[in-house]
C-alpha cells in the first residue's frame, strides 16, 4: 500500500530529516510510527502527502511514484488519502457539515451523497448534534472528531494520523484511538504517528520506532520502547 | 467512486462560498471595503478633476475670437460686403454682425448701474459706437490666418485710411497664457492622481492579501484535501468580487451628496460646469468604469494574493 524506498529528506546539508528509510506498509494494517521530537516523523508524513519531495529515494503509494504525479493527479490521490492533524486545522468560516461537505465537494461529488453520506460518518464520531457549529464553538476533543470525519467521508484507502492526539486529554484520547482502530476493522490502513506510551500500548498492532531520521525498530505488535 | 460533477454545480459551490465567506469574515471584509472605496473614489476625483479642466481649458478656448471693430462712418454695405468675403474664407465657423445700435444697446446694458458713463453718453447725443463683426474660426489655431486677412492693407479702406481695428492680438495673448496656465496645471495634476491612484490600488492589493494570509493554512488543508487549484481559487476570488461590488456601489452612492455640494463651488469658480449635473448626465459610463475597477481590482488582487499560498 505505501512503500518506502530508501528515502532521505535534507532540507539543508546540515539538516538531515530523514536518512536512508525503508518499510512497506500493507493494505488493512495499523502502523505507529514513534520516536521523539525531531527524529523525522512529521517530514515522513509530509512526504506521504507530497507536501515535501525527497531528497533521494522513492516513496510508492499503490504502485504510482507519489512525487512525480502533479496537477489533477496528485488531487486525486490525495483524495484516496484522509489526514488529521495534531492542530486539526478545521476550516475557521465553515461549519462541522460544510467542514466535512468540503472534502467531498473537492472530490467532485454530487449533492445528494453529501446530504447522506456526512451525517452519516458524524454519526460515527458521535457528534450529529454539532453539524451546524462552527469550529471555534468546539471542544479539542470534538474538533479532532470533525477532523476525523472529514478524513473518512471519502472513504480512503489509508488514514494518516499526525500526533492527532498530542492536543487532547486522556479520555479524549481514548476516544480517538477507540474511533481509529474502529476506522481500521472497517478495512481502512491506517498511519498513526505518537510519542504516546499509553496510546501505543492500548493499540498493540505494529510500531516502528524512529531516531534521528532513521528507523531503528520495527516490531510487528510493538510497544513503545526508546 | 470518483464522481464528475458538473461545471455548473461546481460553479455554484464556489459562488456560494465566496459569498458566504464575504458574510462570515464580517471585520475582514469591511476593512477590505472601506480600502477600496478610498481607491475608487481616487479613479472617480480623476474622472471628476478632468472633466473640470477639459470644459474649461474649452470654454476658454471659445472665449479667443476676433473681432472687427468699424469706424462709425462706415456704410452698413462695406460692413456686409467684408462680412461676405471673411464667410467664404474656410477657416470661418460663423460671424455675427453687431450694428451701432446693438452695440449702443449692449453698451447701455453693461454699465446699467454705472449713471455717469450713462449720463455722458447721453451728453454726446450722438451714437459714438461703431459697428463690429465677431468672428469664430472653427479651430483656434486658425484665428491666426484670419487676423492675417484682416491685416492686409487694402481689405476695406477708405481714402488709403483703414475703416478698421482688429482686436485679436491684444486678447490673444492673454488667453494664450490662461490655456498654458491650465493645460499644465491639468498635466500636472493628472501625474498626482495617477500616483495616488497607484498607491490606493497598491493599499488596497496589500489589504486583500492580509485577509487571504490569514486563510493561508486553510489553504494548505484544501489542497491537502485534494481540491483542485482553481477549486480553492474560486471562492476566494469572487469574494474579492464582491468587495468591489459592495466598494463601488457605496461610492457611487457617495459621490451623490458629495458632488451635490460641491457643485455650486464648481460652477462658480470654475467656467460654468456643475459637477453634480456632469454626474447625473454621465451616471452610465461613470458607473460602469467605477464598477469595472472595483471589480477588476478585486479579483486581481485575490489571485496574486491566492496564488502565493498555492504551492503544495
Amino acid at each position: 500500500m505505501i512503500s518506502f524506498n530508501n528515502v532521505s529528506k535534507k532540507y539543508t546539508d546540515n539538516s538531515v530529516a530523514l536518512e536512508g528509510v525503508s518499510f512497506d506498509v500493507s493494505p488493512n494494517e495499523f502502523v505507529s510510527i514513534v520516536g521523539p521530537s525531531g527524529s523525522g516523523k512529521t517530514t515522513l508524513i509530509k512526504l506521504i502527502l507530497a507536501e515535501e519531495k525527497p531528497t533521494s529515494g522513492k516513496v510508492y503509494l499503490r504502485d504510482s511514484d507519489i512525487h512525480s504525479l502533479s496537477g489533477e493527479d496528485l488531487n486525486q490521490l490525495r483524495r484516496k488519502i484522509g489526514v488529521v492533524f495534531q492542530d486539526f486545522r478545521l476550516l475557521p468560516n465553515k461549519n462541522v457539515f460544510e467542514n466535512i461537505a468540503f472534502a467531498m465537494e473537492a472530490a467532485g461529488r454530487e449533492e445528494g451523497e453529501i446530504e447522506a453520506d456526512v451525517p452519516h460518518v458524524l454519526e460515527l464520531v458521535d457528534l450529529p448534534h454539532k453539524a451546524w457549529n462552527f469550529p471555534h464553538e468546539l471542544s479539542g476533543g470534538e474538533k479532532q472528531r470533525v477532523a476525523i470525519a472529514r478524513a473518512i467521508v471519502n472513504q480512503p484507502d489509508i488514514i494518516i494520523a499526525d500526533e492527532p492526539t498530542g492536543n487532547l486529554d486522556p479520555m479524549n484520547t481514548y476516544d480517538i484511538v477507540q474511533i481509529l482502530k474502529k476506522i481500521n476493522d472497517l478495512g481502512t490502513t491506517v498511519v498513526l504517528t505518537t510519542h504516546n506510551k499509553g496510546v501505543i500500548d492500548s493499540i498493540g498492532r505494529r510500531v516502528i520506532t524512529m531516531q534521528e531520521g532513521r528507523v531503528v525498530r520495527d516490531d510487528p505488535s510493538g510497544k513503545y520502547i526508546l | 467512486m470518483e464522481a464528475k460533477t458538473e461545471f455548473k454545480t461546481k460553479l455554484r459551490r464556489v459562488m456560494k462560498a465566496g459569498f458566504v465567506n464575504f458574510f462570515r469574515s464580517g471585520y475582514v471584509s469591511l476593512a477590505s471595503v472601506l480600502v477600496m472605496i478610498i481607491t475608487l473614489s481616487t479613479i472617480a476625483s480623476v474622472i471628476f478633476m478632468g472633466a473640470i479642466f477639459n470644459t474649461t481649458l474649452e470654454e476658454l478656448r471659445n472665449k479667443v475670437d476676433v473681432n472687427v471693430y468699424f469706424l462709425t462712418s462706415s456704410s452698413e454695405q462695406d460692413i456686409l460686403d467684408l462680412q461676405k468675403r471673411l464667410e467664404s474664407l474656410p477657416e470661418v465657423a460663423n460671424i455675427e454682425y453687431i450694428s451701432r445700435e446693438q452695440a449702443l444697446a449692449n453698451f447701455k446694458l453693461r454699465h446699467e448701474n454705472d449713471q455717469i458713463t450713462l449720463q455722458a453718453l447721453e451728453e454726446l447725443g450722438d451714437n459714438p459706437l461703431g459697428a463690429a463683426l465677431n468672428i469664430k474660426a472653427k479651430e483656434p489655431s486658425q484665428y491666426q490666418g484670419i487676423a492675417d486677412f484682416l491685416g492686409q492693407d487694402n481689405i476695406l479702406s477708405r481714402d488709403g485710411e483703414s475703416i478698421i481695428k482688429v482686436n485679436y492680438l491684444q486678447n490673444k495673448t492673454a488667453i494664450d497664457r490662461l490655456t498654458k496656465i491650465i493645460d499644465s496645471s491639468k498635466t500636472l495634476s493628472s501625474v498626482v492622481m495617477l500616483l495616488l491612484v497607484v498607491i490606493s490600488i497598491v493599499i488596497t492589493l496589500n489589504t486583500i492579501r492580509l485577509a487571504i494570509y490569514v486563510s493561508r493554512e486553510e489553504i494548505g488543508v484544501m489542497q491537502l484535501v485534494g481540491a483542485s487549484k482553481n477549486y480553492i481559487r474560486g471562492p476566494f476570488v469572487i469574494t474579492g468580487i464582491m468587495y468591489g461590488l459592495v466598494a463601488s456601489i457605496l461610492t457611487l452612492i457617495m459621490f451623490l451628496p458629495i458632488t451635490y455640494w460641491l457643485g455650486g463651488v464648481t460652477e462658480n469658480f470654475f467656467i460654468g460646469l456643475n459637477i453634480f449635473s456632469y454626474y447625473l448626465s454621465n451616471i452610465f459610463q461613470i458607473t460602469f468604469i467605477i464598477l469595472l475597477s472595483g471589480i477588476a481590482i478585486g479579483a486581481a488582487s485575490s489571485l496574486l494574493a491566492v496564488r502565493r499560498y498555492l504551492k503544495l
